[in-house]
């Protein structure tokens, strides 16, 4: 089988499990639309993480602003804020079918501009840092937004804001956030995957492998960098936005940034699938999702020494993770032809000749 | 003979360690200049310096007439002035082609550029280069899994695909065997001759950079010590006791 009809292939199954997947089972949409969820996180993080080789620890912070930027659009386009948080919920706002969705349509617009618009900012401060100095840095961002948002009364504070009600039974509200997390995660995937094609892509690639060789060479290192964040941001900041109207309620440490479990997650689920190659997040985000409910339902107490294990093997003996391994070990099913090559001696020669 | 790259005056220190002081020389144009010293006389200093990896304590450095010692790396090397190190750097996860398509030179770059794919002329281009220093059948292989000699050839070909103007070599022969350092003393040759580039080289190997350079400067704790051509160096005896054979 070719490196074509593999993906194909591979392409297939994915689609058919996503379009079947809620059909045949209906009571795991919600689920399902949490492992695309998961897919997002592990590729927006592997730009940065595993192509160009920054691992960043707070990016987690870009769905939290996503989220809260998505939920005060939402409501404000229509209520007070303040008023409407204020009240916790105790005032029933009501919401039109067309407020909702008009409302939801702005919001999570806002909030993918909004996330891309704020990396492009700290993008200008935090590429100082490099290696584990960037990841600090970063794990500070997403710790103090919580902090912030939650000493922030306007936008409901520590007690957070509940989002307006889906306008429909509860199954057409898991169905429907269910086709737009598959599409976003398809829409960044297909996006990610023409932007490695792209001269950004090698420039990435050349960053996480010298940085210093990079600016020798005259490439605009601080110009990539900004950008690749700016685009992680962007597709998180829409992530965020779907999650926290699928929860229906956010507050900030929990729901909008949880540094320790999904900011940590994105991380893990990358180096799983093999950081830095376009499948390996995705193979990793499904292994681990999978891998992280049916500890979660089946050995509960444990599920955290659980991941503890998948971690520190994964980081200890399989740092390539799945795809890295496999690009290695068998680069022909990638596409990658390697020519029958002379010893280094004869090259030494030819080279001289 | 206009000169392409004029250095007057230029300090350096490091702390209470003077690295260079008041060194001046001249590059001319398409010409190839040696820098020659003993270790730790500045001679790496002072190509730090000329491209921008360090602020200089005093002097001017010049590059066709524009100052530029107060611009940053990645500014004075999308001017055409570049350089390799002296510890080879290549991107090791990156297979050869790859290396070379991101070392096109980014001089007349626009943000949108970053976006597009590469033509197949610059494909072509790449292919020839590798071909120029003979890793054509090694161009799909990491550059990390080449041997050192090897990657010292990417690292010299990926600098031509910039199109540069100067290149400023740090030690180019440093590490590679004797059969190999010819092939590239006559690709050395052929860059100045027959792509125009102008070269300013820093060599220990003595037979190299009196085959090489038309025009060679000396260094010794940090001043200089000598100029003139490889015949007047060789027979300086300030150059002699300094570095070439005082024991």
């Amino acid at each position: 089988m070719s490196f074509s009809q593999r993906e194909k292939l591979t392409y297939a199954f994915l689609l058919g499990f996503g379009i079947l997947g809620p059909i045949l089972f209906p009571a795991y949409t919600f689920q399902i639309a949490v492992l695309w969820i998961m897919v997002l996180f592990a590729q927006t993080w592997d730009t940065m993480g595993g192509q160009m080789g920054y691992n960043s620890l707070g990016n987690i912070f870009f769905f939290g602003t996503g989220m809260y930027i998505c939920a005060i659009t939402q409501v404000g386009m229509f209520y007070d804020v303040g008023v409407y948080t204020a009240a916790h919920g105790a005032d029933k706002a009501v919401f039109t079918d067309t407020q909702y969705y008009i409302g939801l349509g702005v919001g999570l617009l806002l909030a993918a501009l909004g996330s891309a618009f704020l990396a492009a900012i700290l993008g200008w401060t935090v590429f100082g840092l490099r290696g584990p100095y960037f990841a600090i840095g970063t794990l500070a961002i997403a710790l103090s937004a919580g902090e912030l948002i939650g000493a922030w009364e306007w936008v409901g504070g520590g007690g957070g804001i509940a989002l307006p009600v889906y306008p429909g039974s509860g199954d057409g509200k898991s169905e429907f956030f269910y086709v737009l997390c598959f599409a976003s995660a398809i829409a960044t995937f297909a996006f990610l995957k023409w932007l490695y094609t792209t001269r950004f892509g090698l420039a990435l690639n050349a960053i996480r492998d010298d940085e210093d060789k990079a600016e020798a060479m005259g490439v605009h290192t601080l110009r990539h960098k900004t950008v690749a964040w700016t685009i992680s941001a962007f597709f998180l900041g829409i992530t965020g936005g779907l999650f926290g109207n699928m929860t229906g309620f956010i507050e900030p440490l929990e729901v909008a940034f949880p540094t320790i479990t999904f900011g940590i997650f994105m991380v893990a689920m990358a180096l799983l699938g093999g950081k830095g190659t376009l499948w390996g997040p995705v193979l990793g985000a499904i292994l681990f999702h999978i891998i992280k409910e049916t500890t979660w339902t089946y050995f509960l107490g444990w599920q955290w020494i659980a991941l503890g294990v998948i971690i520190i093997v994964n980081v200890v003996f399989f740092q390539q993770g799945i795809m890295g391994y496999l690009e290695d070990k068998y680069p022909h099913w990638f596409g990658v032809e390697v020519e029958e090559s002379n010893a280094i001696d004869d090259q030494a020669k030819e080279a001289t000749q | 003979m206009t000169n392409i790259i004029e250095v007057e005056g230029v300090s350096k220190s490091y702390g209470g360690v003077v690295a260079n002081h008041k060194v001046s020389m001249e590059v001319p144009v398409g010409r190839i200049t040696g820098l020659i010293g003993p270790n730790g006389s500045g001679k790496t200093t002072l190509f730090n310096s000329v491209v921008g990896y360090q602020p200089i304590d005093e002097g001017s450095i010049k590059f066709k007439g524009q100052e530029i010692s107060k611009m940053n790396v990645q500014q004075i090397a999308r001017l055409g002035l570049l350089r390799t190190f002296q510890q080879t750097r290549i991107y090791g996860n990156m297979n050869g082609v790859q290396n070379m398509l991101i070392s096109v030179s980014h001089r007349n770059a626009a943000f949108l550029d970053m976006f597009k794919p590469y033509p197949a002329e610059m494909k072509d281009k790449a292919e020839h280069l590798l071909e120029f220093v003979g890793l054509y059948q090694k161009r799909k292989l990491s550059a990390g899994d080449l041997s050192f000699g090897q990657q010292k050839l990417l690292e010299f070909a990926m600098a031509l695909m910039n199109d540069p103007e100067v290149l400023l070599l740090d030690e180019p022969t440093a590490g590679i065997n004797p059969t190999l350092i010819n092939g590239l003393l006559d690709r050395l040759h052929r860059a100045n001759t027959e792509f125009g580039i102008t070269l300013f080289v820093i060599e220990h190997n003595m037979r190299v950079v009196m085959n090489l350079a038309d025009n060679i400067y000396c260094l010794a704790h940090g001043e200089l010590l000598a100029h003139g051509t490889p015949d007047e160096i060789q027979n300086d005896q300030r150059v002699i006791d300094a570095y070439l054979g005082a024991h």
